[in-house]
């Protein structure tokens, strides 16, 4: 990963290339930092979105593009009524999604609330597929920051390999970028070699500014992911946003040099729009991120719609949507 | 005052209750029976065939669970619809099978009283098709066509109206949603049908028609995995061919018809039959 050359860009922070991740001690520094990024130009931003999105993959670029796109998945539920059976069939799909075909590979990991972590754990032993747990008061982030610690390390006793927290919207919103910024933190100081996933819930951060300063704030504190959605708002992830996530997370490489991993979530349902957010990680981030370990889907049905993709290139005829289970 | 400009239509292809071009941007000319031409039409690709089967689909749950008087009265209403535009219709008509004023009219009310006839059958094919079945024990079985799914309709390459009607009524009005492809070379009696279905109270994508190359939508449709059955009425030269690929894929397949009786041919043609099992009660 380290040999590919990261994109030059217009990034204008005050920060050295390639310095290391600053350290930010006080809440003063915080703002400054994000204070000096750049605004989000959205009609280019929306524009070039919209233009990547029409860059046709076909033939063997598709096929390697959908397998990718499986790789990618975090097999995602997070439903009041979920159970162990539920996740129990989540995770024998996350490990082998088309039991007709072994050369399928395996989802990136399942994400499931909490309590059902140590299950998933279970039926997960001796696969690649990690374990994805939602925690610090999802999905709204509206608790306390012990109450929040300790939901966090509920999931990490319980054996989860990646922690998916929610900022504090309200906080970020009403200006007290240091209590999100603390928040971030010590989740991450609790989780230790997990993986933090920081969701941004763009729907709710309403500018592309702030999307911006948020992906800077995260990452600055320590994030391995931002992610964009919750999926539990009307909006969730979007190109463009994805856009400017990604545009974030180069700037950060490379003033930095620590990578940081995107996923969009929520709302991702047909194979078309995988492809579709490959190329503008491709595009802007670069190829460096077209890996599991650097982009992530979290989605459910989305899996399902990339199988039958994959099948139909397979088989060269149009397969029947329910070939595959529901969940 | 200035002169009207003439107002052109362009004829396009019905998907989900909707009308768009072709998602490929083609198009191709249509003649008349004597050669003139008659309108540029769409010429849908296999991603429009892909487009219409998943529309269907989707739609044939509601169509299907929609009682049967229901499904009747919407299809009395395309019936009403087709009867007040007749006049459009038979000249369309007129100009695809080159036949005069009178001729034509003739035969879009046949049309039309074949599309009311199969209205009356949405109630009454149960009664038909089905039957209580004798059983040695204290149970009621009951036998029970329902539809089979979604069908692709291959329509008649000369009967441009009175044979689109046939082929694509009979299994709606058994609870099938239609993928119908119109006639190659006269496809537009079948598009203003289309059309008239739009207000006719039929659910988006229960009927969607395609307009373009039988060589090359047929097999696309034939092989299509979720097509659950397959009218050859137009394409008897490659019936063998397509049927081949359709029972690859498990499809339910009529053949163009070669004489013998006719009347419930095309309502027997796409069911299923469910057995169902019930207690006697007291």
């Amino acid at each position: 990963m380290s040999t590919t050359t990261l994109p030059t860009t217009g990034a204008r922070v005050r920060l050295t290339a390639g310095a290391g991740v600053p350290v930010v001690e006080t809440e003063g520094q915080l703002r400054s930092i994000l204070a000096s990024l750049s605004g989000v130009d959205a009609v280019g931003a929306e524009a070039r979105a919209a233009r990547l999105a029409t860059r046709s993959i076909k033939r063997t670029t598709k096929r390697a593009a959908l397998d990718l796109a499986i790789s990618m998945v975090d097999l995602t539920t997070l439903e009041g009524a979920d159970t162990p059976g539920r996740v129990s069939s989540l995770c024998a799909k996350a490990w082998r999604p088309d039991a007709s075909d072994p050369s399928t590979p395996s989802a990136a990991a399942v994400c499931v609330y909490p309590d059902l972590v140590a299950h998933a754990r279970e039926r997960l032993a001796g696969s690649s597929v990690k374990v994805a747990a939602v925690a610090t008061a999802f999905p709204s982030g509206r608790a306390s920051l012990a109450v929040k610690l300790a939901d966090v390390r509920d999931a990490l006793d319980a054996g989860a390999d990646e922690i998916d927290m929610v900022i504090d919207r309200g906080a970020f919103l009403s200006g007290r970028l240091g209590q999100v910024f603390d928040e971030v933190v010590a989740v991450k100081a609790l989780c230790g070699d997990a993986h933090l996933k920081v969701i941004l819930e763009t729907g709710e951060l309403v500018t592309y500014d702030n999307v911006r300063r948020a992906s800077w704030l995260a990452m600055l504190g320590g994030a391995d992911f931002i992610k964009t959605s919750t999926g539990k708002v009307g909006v969730s992830a979007t190109p463009t946003v994805a856009l400017v996530m990604l545009e974030a997370a180069r700037d950060f490489a490379e003033s930095t040099g620590r990578l940081v991993g995107v996923k969009v979530a929520g709302g991702i349902r047909r194979a078309k729009d995988a492809l579709r957010y490959l190329v503008i990680v491709n595009e802007t981030a670069g190829s460096a991120w077209l890996t599991p370990d650097l982009f992530r889907f979290g989605a459910s049905s989305l899996l399902n719609d990339l199988l039958l993709q994959r099948l139909a290139q397979r088989r060269g005829v149009y397969v029947r949507p329910d070939e595959f289970s529901g969940d | 005052m200035s002169e009207r400009l003439d107002v052109r239509k362009t004829y396009k292809l019905l998907i989900d209750g909707a009308f768009p071009r072709s998602e490929s941007g083609r198009t191709y000319e249509v003649l008349d029976a004597r050669g003139a031409f008659v309108a540029n039409v769409a010429r849908a690709s296999r991603k429009d065939v892909r487009d219409a089967v998943r529309a269907a689909r989707a739609a044939q749950p509601r169509w299907w669970s929609a009682s049967a008087y229901n499904r009747g009265q919407v299809l009395y209403r395309w019936a009403e619809m087709a009867e007040s535009r007749a006049g459009e219709l038979a000249a369309q008509v007129a100009a695809a099978e080159g036949l005069d004023a009178t001729d034509a009219r003739a035969s879009v009310g046949r049309a039309v009283d074949r599309l009311v006839w199969y209205a009356g059958w949405t109630d009454k094919v149960t009664q038909v098709l089905g039957g209580a079945n004798p059983v040695a024990g204290p149970f009621f079985n009951f036998s029970l066509p329902v539809p089979s799914g979604v069908v692709a309709v291959l329509a008649p390459r000369d009967s441009s109206l009175e044979g689109f009607v046939d082929a694509v009524a009979a299994p709606l009005c058994v609870g099938n949603a239609v993928v119908a492809l119109a006639s190659e070379t006269r496809p537009l009696p079948a598009v203003l049908l289309g059309e008239m279905s739009a207000t006719a109270d039929l659910p988006g994508g229960v009927v969607n028609v395609l307009t373009g190359s039988l060589d090359e939508l047929a097999p696309v449709l034939a092989s299509h995995e979720d097509v659950d059955g397959l009218d050859l009425e137009g394409a008897p030269d490659a019936a063998g061919e397509l049927a081949a690929l359709a029972a690859a894929t498990i499809t339910r397949v009529l053949f163009p018809r070669t004489g013998g009786d006719a009347s419930l041919r095309r309502l027997r043609a796409f069911v299923e039959t469910t057995t169902v099992w019930h207690t006697v009660g007291q």
